[in-house]
C-alpha cells in the first residue's frame, strides 16, 4: 500500500511538474504584458519598461528558456515569482486561497451529502411524482450555467430585499467595507454574505450528485444481493439504506475526483460575479491583466487540487469498498 | 437452537401451492405468462425436485412464493404456508415470514451476498432480524452457523469479506443463513449450476445435513436430471409454465408419461454409459411465454403430436401410479404400451468416421503439444494495480491429437484449460514449450505464414451470444472469414448458404441477426462459421454448456456428424465429463495447470487411476435415481488451491483422499516429488506416485 | 480545472456506469429492434418535449431572421434601452439593437459550436478510446497519461490564454480548443468499453479468423459502442454549449463583433437588475436549449441503453 501510494505521488508531482511547465510556456508566449503599458500617455521610454519587465522575469524580450530557468529556480525555493504591478505572488496567493477554499469545502462538503440523500431518495421513489419533480429540477439547475444561476440568484435576492425592505441577502463581496460592530455583527455580516455564493455551487453539487446517485443507486436495487436481504427478513426500507445505499456509495466516492474539475470552474465564476477575493476571481484578472507568473502559480494551483481530489477519492473509495482495500 | 419455532412433523404438508400464475405485463411487447397454474405441495422432511429448461417458469415461481418478485409482476391463486396465506401480506408481514419460516438459497453465489459487510456480520443480521439477541450472541451464532455449514476456521473466516471466499464456499454461507431460524421450508434455486462438479458434491451434500438439522421441506430447482435423481422424493417438470409430469422419483425416471419428460431423459448423455450411439433429440426450441402457441405448448416439438395436441391444451392428470400424474393427450397411451424415450424419438444414425478405422499410431499428428506453459502476472486490486505474484495457469502441459479423432480436455475451472486452448489459438511461440500444428512449428511463423494457418484452425466458443457480434447479420459473420481469406467475391455467398445448410440452417437466414436466434441456433452458426474456411482442426470452448438440455443433444449430434462427413479432428474443452465422455476418442484431465490424467476415454472413465480423476467422475450425478442413491462419492476437501502458489511436490496432495489415508513415510513423495505422467495400461498415463484403477461410475 | 460541463458528460452520459466500468454494451438491437429503440424514446414524455422545443429552437434561430422585423446589425435609434413590445419582441439594447435579433444571431452561433464541438470531440474520444483499449501496452499507457494531463491542465485557463489567437483568427480555432478539451471523459469510456469488448468472443473469433486489427475496431467494436457514442454526443451538445458560453461570458471566446449567447449575457448582466430583458431573454433561450439537449439526451439513453440504468 506504501508503495503504491508512493508512485502514485511521484507519478501525481510528474503530472503536476508537466502542467505547469505547459502553462507556463503557454502563458509567457501568448500574453503580452508589455501591452499594459502601451496605451499610456505619454508613452513611457521604451528602455524603462524592459528593464521593469526584466525585474518581474516577464520581458518577453528575454528567451522564453531562459525566463523559464530563472521562475524554475524561484519556484524551487518556492517563489511564484512577483505580479505584474510588482507584488509577491506568494502573498497574493496566501490571501486568497482561503477564501476559495472556504467556498470549495462548503460546497463540496453540502453538495455531495445532500446530493447522494436526494439521489438516493430519488431512485427509491423511481417513477413516483417525487422522482420526476427531482429529476426535472436538476435538470433544471444542470442546464444553468453557473454565470446564469448565480445571476438569477443576485436577482431573486434583490427581489427578496425590496419586498422585505431590508438587506436580508449580500451579494458583493465577503464583508460589508467599513462595518462596525462586535462579534455577532460581523459574524452575521459574513453569513448574510455567505448565503448566495454557496447556494451558487451547492445547488449545482446537488443536481450532479443526485443523478449520479440515482443511477449507481437504481444499478444496485434489483441486485442479488438486497433480494437476499429481503430473503432474510429485512423491511424493504431496511435492506435498501443498510445494503443497496450503502453499496451505491461506492461509485459516488470515484465520481467525486470527476466532478471536482467542474466545481472549480464553478467556484471561478462565483467568486468573480460576487465579488470574492479569492483563487477564481484572481485567474480571471490575471488573463486580462497578462500577469504571466500570477497565471502559472494559479494553474499550479488547481492543478494541485485535482490531484489532491483525486488521491481522496482514491482513499475513499478504499474505505467504502472492502475489495479494494484488500490485497 | 435460537429462533426454533418448534419442528413441524415430517410428513405434515408446511407449503401449499395452488394454481398459481405470474404475468409480467408488457409495455411494447405483449405480456409475458412465465407461470401458469402450478400447484404443489411440499411436506416437511421432503425434497420435492422442480426440474424445467430456462424459461419454464421455475424460479419465478420460487420467487413468487418468496414474493420477491418485482412490483410489476402480477402474482394470482395462492400459496400457503403452515396454513398462512402468502400471497397479498404487506411488506412488514412478509418480512416476519421471510428468513424465519421460509428461506431461499440462490443460484448466483458471487453476487448474492453484499459485498461490503463480513459473511459473519450478514449472518449475523439474519439472526438478529427474527431474534432479540446481542450483537455478540448473534456474532456467536453467525460462527456455530458457518461451521455448521463446513467453513473451516469459522470463528476467522467470519470476519473475511465476500469477494475473499471461493463460489463454493459463499454458497455454504447462504445456506448458513437458510437455516439460521430453522425454517419449515428452503427453496433452493439452482444452488450448485454455478459451481464446479466437485463443490456441487460438497454443497448437495452440506444441503442434505442442513436437512437434517431443519428437519425443513426443501424445493429444489433445477435444469439438471442429475442432481435431484438422488436428493429427491418427487419431481415435478416444468414446461412452459406449466407443470406437465409430477410423480416419484421412480415414476418420473423410470416410466415417463409425457414426451417432453422422455426427451429431457434421452438426451442427456451419461457419464456411467459407454457406447457412441447417438442422443435423442428434442427437435425445435422451448416457445417464447410471451407468444405460446395454441394448444399443448409441447405440440411443435413433440413426435407423437395427434391433431387435438394442437386445439387443446391438456390437463395435468393421473397416470399410472397414484402420485403419477402427466398432462398430455397420450399419457394413456403411452401408460397402455410402455413406450419409452426411444420408442417415442427417432434416434439419428452417424456413421464412424473413415479415419479412426486406422490404428492409432498410423494416423499423422494434427496437434501436438510438448511442455506448454504459460505463466502471467498477479496483478491485485482495483484502483491499486500491482503485481503480486505468478499465476502459473499452464505449467507443462504435453498431449497430442491426431487425424480423425476428438481429445477431451477436462477440467474445474481454474485449472488452464481455457488457457491451454487460447495459447494454441494465438499460433505464436509459447513461453515454453512447443505447439505444432499440422506440422509446422508456431514459433517460427511469419504473420502471413500465422494468417494462412489460420484457415486449418477454427475455433467454436462457449457463449453463443457473445461469440457473434449483434451488429452484423449473420450472412455477413460466415462471410467475415471468407473474404479475410482472399475468396472471390461471386463464390462468397453460395458458400455461405452451403455453410447454413449443412449446419441445419436456412440460407433465408442469411439476412436474420444473430438475437433473432435461439441458443442451439446461434451455436450452429458459430459452428458454420468456423467451418467456413474447411478447417482441419476444430477447437471447441465449452460449445454446448451454455445450451439447454434439450437443445443441447442437437448441437452434439451436428458436431459428431460433422467430424465424420469433414474428417475434422477436435479439440473439445469442457467441465461436463458426460458431453465429453459421450463426444470425446481421448480425454485428458487437468487440475492446477497439469494434465493429472490421459488416455482413451472408456479406459479412463472405466477405470480412472488418479484420485483426482476418481473424484471428479464420482461427483458426476447421473440422471437414474437407484444408481445414484446406492452410490458413494468420493468428496474432496476445501478448495482449489491457488494457481499463484500451488502446493509443493504433487499438486493434488492437499485435498487427495488417498494422500489423506497414507501414513508419514508414504506421504513423503507426494509432499517432494512432482509426479510425472506413468503408463496405467495401453492407452492411459497418470501423475500419480499411488496410480491405483478404481471404478467410480 | 476542466472545461465547465465535464461532469456534466460524466452523469448525464454515462448512466451510472463506475469509470472505467462500463455497463455491458447492449445486445438486443437489429433492424427490427430500431422500431423498439424509437418506441422506447417517443415514450419518454420528456424527451418528446425536449426534441420539439430543440427542434423550434433550431427553427426559430434560422428561419427567424426572415420574418422578424429587425436584423441584428440595424440599429433603432428612436428606442434605446426599450422593454419588449411590438416593435421589438424582446426589447432593445443601450444603442438601440433588436435583443430578438441579437439573440437569434447568438443562438445560431452557440448552436453550431455546440453541435460541431460534440462531433469533433465524440469523434475523438472514440478514435482514442479503441486505439488505446484494443492495442493496450505501452500505447494505451501513453495515451491515458495524456488524457490524465488534459485533465490536470486547467482548460478553462489556457482556452482564456490563448482566447487572443481567435480574437484574430477565427472562431473555428475555438471550435477546436473546446473539442481538444472535451472529449476525454468519453473517450476512456470508450477505452474501458473497448478493453470488455477485447475480450468478447465474438473478437477474438475474427481475430483467430486473421482479421487484421483496424478491421476488428471498424466492424466489430466501434459499431457496438455506438449507442455510447450518440449518447455521449448529445450531451457534449449541451456541455459544448455551456463551455462556449462560459468562456464568451468572460471575455475569452467568441470575440465582437460576432455574438454568442454568452457574450449577450454578459453584456446583459451589469443591467440585469433594472433592465431585465437584456439578461432574461438571452439567459431563458440558452438555459432551454441546455435543458431540451439533456432530457433528449436522456431519452436516447434509456431508448438505446435500457440495460444500463433506467430499467
Amino acid at each position: 500500500m506504501a508503495t503504491f501510494l508512493i508512485r502514485r505521488l511521484v507519478n501525481y508531482l510528474i503530472l503536476i511538474l508537466v502542467a505547469t511547465t505547459g502553462a507556463y510556456f503557454l502563458a509567457a508566449t501568448s500574453l503580452h504584458p508589455r501591452a499594459n503599458v502601451a496605451g499610456r500617455n505619454p508613452p513611457p521610454p521604451v528602455a524603462v519598461v524592459d528593464r521593469q519587465l526584466t525585474a518581474l522575469n516577464i520581458n518577453d524580450k528575454t528567451p522564453v528558456l531562459d525566463r523559464y530557468a530563472i521562475w524554475v529556480k524561484g519556484v524551487a525555493h518556492g517563489d511564484f515569482g512577483r505580479t505584474w504591478d510588482n507584488n509577491s505572488v506568494n502573498a497574493e496567493m496566501g490571501r486568497r486561497m482561503g477564501v476559495s477554499l472556504r467556498l470549495l469545502f462548503v460546497g463540496t462538503v453540502l453538495g455531495s451529502g445532500f446530493g447522494v440523500l436526494v439521489g438516493a431518495y430519488s431512485a427509491i421513489k423511481q417513477y413516483r411524482p417525487s422522482d420526476h419533480a427531482i429529476t426535472l429540477v436538476s435538470f433544471l439547475v444542470l442546464s444553468m450555467p453557473v454565470f446564469v444561476l448565480a445571476v438569477m440568484l443576485q436577482i431573486a435576492a434583490v427581489k427578496i430585499n425590496k419586498t422585505v425592505g431590508h438587506q436580508v441577502f449580500q451579494y458583493s463581496g465577503e464583508t460589508s467595507a467599513g462595518l462596525t460592530g462586535g462579534f455577532w455583527t460581523h459574524l452575521g455580516d459574513r453569513l448574510q454574505h455567505l448565503v448566495l455564493p454557496t447556494l451558487t455551487i451547492v445547488l449545482g453539487q446537488i443536481a450532479i450528485f443526485s443523478r449520479y446517485q440515482r443511477n449507481s443507486m437504481l444499478d444496485v436495487l434489483d441486485s442479488d444481493f438486497v433480494r437476499t436481504a429481503l430473503a432474510k427478513g429485512l423491511r424493504r426500507r431496511a435492506a435498501l439504506l443498510k445494503h443497496a445505499l450503502r453499496t451505491a456509495l461506492i461509485p459516488a466516492a470515484t465520481f467525486f475526483a470527476y466532478s471536482f474539475g467542474l466545481l472549480l470552474v464553478g467556484a471561478t465564476f462565483t467568486e468573480k460575479i460576487f465579488g470574492w477575493h479569492g483563487m477564481g476571481e484572481w485567474l480571471i484578472d490575471s488573463i486580462l491583466t497578462n500577469d504571466i507568473n500570477a497565471v502559472v502559480a494559479i494553474s499550479c494551483f488547481t492543478a494541485v487540487l485535482v490531484l489532491i481530489a483525486g488521491l481522496l477519492s482514491d482513499v475513499a473509495y478504499a474505505v467504502l469498498d472492502p475489495r479494494v482495500r484488500s490485497t | 437452537m435460537l429462533g426454533s419455532t418448534g419442528r413441524v412433523p415430517a410428513g405434515t404438508p408446511v407449503l401449499e401451492v395452488s394454481d398459481l400464475q405470474v404475468t409480467f405485463p408488457g409495455r411494447e411487447t405483449p405480456d409475458v405468462r412465465a407461470v401458469r397454474g402450478l400447484s404443489y405441495t411440499l411436506a416437511a422432511g421432503e425434497v420435492l425436485g422442480i426440474v424445467g429448461e430456462s424459461g419454464s417458469g421455475k424460479s419465478v415461481s420460487s420467487l413468487a412464493v418468496m414474493g420477491l418478485l418485482p412490483g410489476t409482476a402480477v402474482t394470482t391463486g395462492s400459496v400457503r404456508l403452515g396454513g398462512q396465506e402468502l400471497l397479498g401480506l404487506k411488506d412488514r408481514e412478509l418480512a416476519q415470514v421471510r428468513g424465519k419460516r421460509i428461506s431461499m438459497v440462490f443460484q448466483e453465489p458471487l453476487s448474492a451476498l453484499t459485498p461490503v459487510y463480513t459473511v459473519g456480520d450478514q449472518v449475523a443480521e439474519a439472526v438478529r432480524v427474527h431474534n432479540r439477541v446481542t450483537r455478540q450472541a448473534a456474532s456467536a451464532r453467525a460462527v456455530e452457523l458457518l461451521d455448521l455449514v463446513g467453513i473451516p476456521y469459522a470463528a476467522t473466516r467470519a470476519k473475511a469479506f465476500p469477494h475473499e471466499f471461493s463460489g463454493g464456499m459463499r454458497q455454504r454461507v447462504m445456506i448458513a443463513m437458510a437455516i439460521a431460524n430453522d425454517p419449515d421450508v428452503i427453496i433452493c434455486d439452482e444452488p450448485t449450476t454455478a459451481l464446479d462438479v466437485t463443490i456441487q458434491a460438497q454443497i448437495l451434500e452440506v444441503l442434505q445435513a442442513a436437512q437434517r438439522e431443519t428437519g425443513a421441506g426443501i424445493l429444489m430447482i433445477t435444469h439438471d436430471l442429475g442432481v435431484v435423481a438422488g436428493l429427491a422424493d418427487r419431481v415435478l417438470v416444468m414446461y412452459a409454465g406449466r407443470p406437465v409430469e409430477v410423480g416419484s422419483v421412480d415414476d418420473v425416471y423410470y416410466r415417463p408419461r409425457m414426451p417432453y419428460t422422455m426427451g429431457l431423459l434421452g438426451s442427456i448423455p451419461r457419464v456411467d454409459e459407454r457406447g457412441r450411439s447417438a442422443l435423442v433429440p428434442i427437435e425445435g426450441t422451448p416457445p417464447s411465454l410471451a407468444a405460446l402457441p395454441t394448444g399443448c405448448p409441447f405440440h411443435p416439438r413433440c413426435p407423437m403430436a395427434i391433431d387435438l395436441c394442437f386445439t387443446s391444451e391438456p390437463a395435468l392428470e393421473r397416470v399410472g401410479g397414484p402420485s403419477h400424474a402427466a398432462a398430455c393427450h397420450l399419457s394413456g397411451v403411452i401408460d397402455d404400451q410402455d413406450l419409452g424415450p426411444v420408442d417415442v424419438y427417432p434416434v439419428p444414425e452417424i456413421p464412424a468416421a473413415a479415419a479412426l478405422r486406422l490404428p492409432r499410431p498410423d494416423r499423422p499428428h494434427v496437434l501436438d503439444v510438448q511442455g506448454l506453459v504459460r505463466h502471467y502476472p498477479l496483478l491485485h486490486g482495483a484502483v491499486i494495480k500491482r503485481q503480486v505474484g505468478t499465476v502459473q495457469a499452464v505449467d507443462g502441459v504435453s498431449f497430442d491429437i491426431r487425424e480423425g479423432e476428438t481429445l477431451g480436455l477436462v477440467g474445474e475451472s481454474g485449472c488452464g484449460k481455457t488457457t491451454t486452448l487460447l495459447e494454441i489459438l494465438e499460433l505464436k511461440a509459447p513461453q515454453q514449450g512447443r505447439v505444432v500444428v499440422l506440422g509446422r512449428d508456431t514459433s517460427g511463423l511469419t504473420g502471413q505464414q500465422r494468417t494462412a494457418l489460420r484457415r486449418d484452425v477454427q475455433v467454436v466458443f462457449q457463449d453463443p451470444m457473445a461469440s457473434l457480434d449483434p451488429r452484423l447479420p449473420v450472412g455477413d459473420i460466415l462471410a467475415e472469414p471468407l473474404r479475410t481469406h482472399g475468396t472471390p467475391k461471386d463464390q462468397v455467398w453460395p458458400r455461405v448458404h452451403e455453410l447454413l445448410r449443412l449446419v441445419g440452417l436456412q440460407p433465408e437466414h442469411a439476412s436474420r441477426y444473430p438475437q433473432h436466434f435461439s441458443g442451439g441456433q446461434r451455436q450452429r452458426v458459430g459452428i458454420a462459421r468456423a467451418l467456413a474456411l474447411e478447417p482441419r482442426l476444430i477447437v471447441l470452448d465449452e460449445p454446448v454448456s451454455a445450451l439447454d438440455v434439450s437443445i443441447r443433444a442437437g448441437v452434439v449430434n451436428l458436431l459428431e456428424e460433422l467430424k465424420t462427413r469433414l474428417s475434422l479432428s477436435y479439440l473439445f474443452v469442457a467441465h461436463d465429463l458426460s458431453v465429453v465422455r459421450h463426444i470425446a476418442d481421448r480425454v485428458a484431465v487437468m487440475y492446477l495447470g497439469r494434465i493429472v490424467e490421459i488416455g482413451d476415454v472408456d479406459q479412463v472413465y472405466g477405470a480412472p487411476a488418479h484420485p483426482y480423476t476418481q473424484a471428479l467422475l464420482s461427483a458426476v450425478p447421473v440422471p437414474d435415481p437407484r444408481k445414484e442413491r446406492a452410490r458413494r462419492r468420493i468428496l474432496l476437501q476445501g478448495d482449489l488451491p491457488s494457481p499463484a502458489d500451488p502446493p509443493s511436490g504433487c499438486r493434488f496432495h492437499t485435498r487427495c483422499p488417498r494422500f489423506a489415508a497414507l501414513d508419514e513415510n508414504a506421504r513423503r513423495p507426494c509432499l517432494d516429488l512432482d509426479p510425472g505422467l506413468v503408463p496405467i495400461a495401453e492407452d492411459q498415463q497418470a501423475a500419480c506416485h499411488y496410480a491405483e484403477p478404481l471404478r467410480v461410475v | 480545472m476542466s472545461v465547465p460541463g465535464d461532469g456534466l458528460v460524466e452523469i448525464v452520459g454515462t448512466g451510472g456506469a463506475l469509470p472505467g466500468e462500463p455497463p455491458p454494451p447492449d445486445e438486443t438491437r437489429a433492424v427490427s429492434h430500431g422500431r423498439l429503440v424509437l418506441a422506447r424514446f417517443t415514450r419518454h414524455r420528456l424527451a418528446m418535449v425536449g426534441l420539439a422545443v430543440l427542434v423550434l429552437l433550431f427553427v426559430v434561430a434560422f428561419l427567424g431572421p426572415y420574418v422578424a422585423p429587425w436584423s441584428y446589425t440595424k440599429k433603432d435609434f428612436t428606442a434605446f434601452l426599450q422593454p419588449p413590445s411590438s416593435q421589438h419582441w424582446f426589447g432593445t439594447t443601450q444603442i438601440g439593437a433588436d435583443v430578438f435579433a441579437l439573440t437569434l444571431r447568438g443562438m445560431q452561433k452557440s448552436l453550431i459550436i455546440g453541435l460541431l464541438v460534440a462531433v469533433i470531440s465524440t469523434g475523438l474520444a472514440a478514435l482514442v478510446g479503441t486505439f488505446a483499449g484494443y492495442y493496450g501496452g505501452w500505447r494505451d499507457k501513453v495515451l491515458m497519461w495524456g488524457v490524465d494531463l488534459l485533465l490536470v491542465l486547467p482548460s478553462f485557463l489556457i482556452i482564456a490564454i490563448l482566447s487572443p489567437a481567435f480574437r484574430s483568427g477565427s472562431w473555428l480555432i475555438f471550435v477546436f480548443l473546446l473539442s481538444a478539451f472535451l472529449w476525454m471523459v468519453t473517450g476512456r469510456i470508450v477505452r474501458g468499453m473497448t478493453l470488455s469488448l477485447r475480450e468478447r468472443e465474438y473478437v477474438l473469433a475474427a481475430r483467430y479468423i486473421g482479421v487484421p486489427s483496424h478491421r476488428i475496431i471498424l466492424r466489430h467494436i466501434l459499431p457496438n459502442i455506438s449507442s455510447l457514442l450518440i449518447i455521449d454526443a448529445t450531451i457534449n451538445v449541451s456541455a459544448a454549449i455551456i463551455s462556449e458560453t462560459s468562456l464568451s461570458f468572460f471575455g475569452f471566446g467568441i470575440q465582437p463583433p460576432d455574438v454568442s449567447l454568452g457574450t449577450l449575457i454578459a453584456d446583459g448582466t451589469s443591467s440585469a437588475f433594472t433592465f431585465a430583458w437584456l439578461f432574461l431573454f438571452p439567459a431563458g433561450v440558452l438555459v432551454l436549449i441546455v435543458l431540451a439537449v439533456n432530457l433528449v439526451g436522456d431519452g436516447l439513453r434509456d431508448a438505446l441503453d435500457p440495460n444500463s440504468v433506467h430499467k
